[in-house]
């Protein structure tokens, strides 16, 4: 690889704000992996078709393996490291544990954030509504019943 | 993999400089959904990547009474969330809640669907149905096209080397105006579309006549078809299954669609007449206001 000249990027980063440095053609993935070690978000497929990547960006859902991490100076980004509060699980997570939501694990960050963008954007959701807005993440274990009873039971203690 | 440049300008002529500078290989980037899976594929040779999200007019939506002028940047995401543009432009939402997921949809853009400009794009039917013009920006000045002859083959379209998309303006719709896009997937959602039709009609004050009309297909053709002996068949006609018979068998003579893994001749065939149809029925409901979009959204799977 030729050596790029690298880039300081500025960001809010699960509520911090973080300096780093990048080469432009990084994604943000991969900053946030090999450049901070935040390896919570997963790459299955690198080209947004899984969703085991996803971050919030500005409070938005993103892959993060389809932003070029220049691209955050300046903006707001959490990522599943950031979705647990005070050394407390948030619920989805908590909920993932008792109806045993994974299995190999590896889709469940991308599972949980975008979960968690769901019910801030809409806190009573229908099962429909669930199963719709996580239809970008894929789970190769299949076990997507369990992870749509789980954010439904969040769901419904929040309603 | 071969190193790149990353700039964020911010204005229009900062970004014509940007894609100026170089050796010829910088390309815009809006939500980077198509353009960084090709990059990370080696699909794509580049040099410098221009971020035009910095660039206001990019990211604009602006209502008056002229119409909606949409910066090509702005993402499905701030359009399906956009209450101006429910109200005003309903039937746009049928697309940006169609391309991707949720999470592609945080990012992918309309001006950037376009610009792909694949044939199979969930936009670019429902862009020609609302008589969309493209305003483009480049190294000789300003200048319009309007969408329908905007693409120009397989991921290929009238932007020269340097111009890019600047915004995409919809006229103000007229009273009794209504429109829709379906696409054909076998599976509930997250496909690309086998055929897609998107439609509109303006209507008599008493509902009862189509004044004008616009049909446009997708994935039937190297470039999404602006069908217009279709609508103009349906200019002066009762509203009326037969009228819209016939609209649809015109769509289905326009389609000159391949055979390929998502389907076949016969059946992409086939598809433009029934979607066609169907599509012209919902954007006659819509612009007699008797039905909500929130009801019809469901046709799409995203109710």
């Amino acid at each position: 690889m030729d050596m790029a000249k690298k880039i300081a990027v500025t960001t809010t980063l699960n509520g911090e704000e973080s300096i780093f440095l990048c080469e432009p053609r990084q994604t943000l993935l991969e900053a946030l992996r090999d450049n901070l070690g935040l390896i919570g978000s997963k790459e299955g497929c690198g080209n947004g078709n899984c969703g085991a990547c996803n971050v919030l960006l500005d409070g938005v859902l993103v892959n993060s393996c389809l932003v070029l991490a220049p691209e955050v100076e300046g903006r707001d980004v959490v990522t599943i490291e950031g979705i647990a509060e005070d050394g407390e699980l948030h619920p989805l997570q908590q909920k993932f544990l008792e109806h045993a939501s994974l299995q190999c694990g590896i889709c469940t960050p991308g599972f949980i954030v975008s979960a968690k963008a769901l019910l801030d954007d809409n806190p009573a959701p229908s099962e429909h509504d669930v199963r719709l807005w996580l239809a970008g993440n894929l789970c190769r274990c299949t076990g997507y019943d369990k992870i749509v009873r789980a954010v439904l039971d969040v769901a419904e203690g929040d309603s | 993999m071969q190193a790149i440049d990353f700039v964020a300008p911010t204005s229009v002529d900062e970004a014509i400089s940007a894609l100026a500078a170089g050796s010829g290989m910088a390309r815009p980037l809006s939500g980077g959904t198509d353009l960084i899976a090709q990059l990370q594929e080696g699909r794509l040779a580049l040099d410098t990547v221009v971020d035009l999200k910095r660039i206001p007019e990019l990211m604009a939506i602006s209502i008056n009474s002229d119409g909606l002028t949409l910066g090509a940047s702005v993402s499905c995401h701030s359009i399906n969330n956009s209450q101006a543009i429910r109200d005003a432009y309903p039937a746009l939402i049928d697309s940006t809640h169609l391309i991707g997921g949720t999470q592609i949809q945080g990012r992918a853009s309309l001006g950037g669907n376009l610009c792909n400009s694949s044939p199979a794009a969930d936009s670019i039917p429902n862009l020609i149905a609302h008589s969309v013009t493209c305003h483009i920006a480049g190294p000789s000045g300003r200048r319009t096209v309007p969408v329908e002859e905007f693409c120009t083959a397989p991921g290929r379209n009238v932007l020269e080397n340097g111009e890019f998309l600047v915004a995409l303006e919809f006229p103000a719709p007229p009273a009794n105006f209504g429109a829709a896009y379906l696409r054909f997937i076998p599976r509930n959602e997250m496909d690309i579309a086998v055929v897609g039709a998107g439609a509109s009609v303006v209507l008599s004050d008493d509902g009862s006549t189509i004044q004008s009309a616009r049909v446009s297909i997708g994935a039937v053709a190297p470039t999404p078809l602006f069908v217009q002996e279709a609508g103009d068949a349906l200019a002066g006609q009762p509203v009326s299954e037969e009228t819209l018979a016939k609209a649809a068998d015109l769509a289905r003579d326009a389609a000159r669609p391949i055979s390929d893994m998502r389907g076949t001749i016969p059946q992409r065939k086939h598809l433009s007449g029934v979607l066609t149809q169907r599509a012209l029925r919902i954007a006659i409901d819509r612009a007699r206001g008797t039905k909500t979009v929130d009801e019809l959204g469901r046709l799409n799977g995203h109710g």
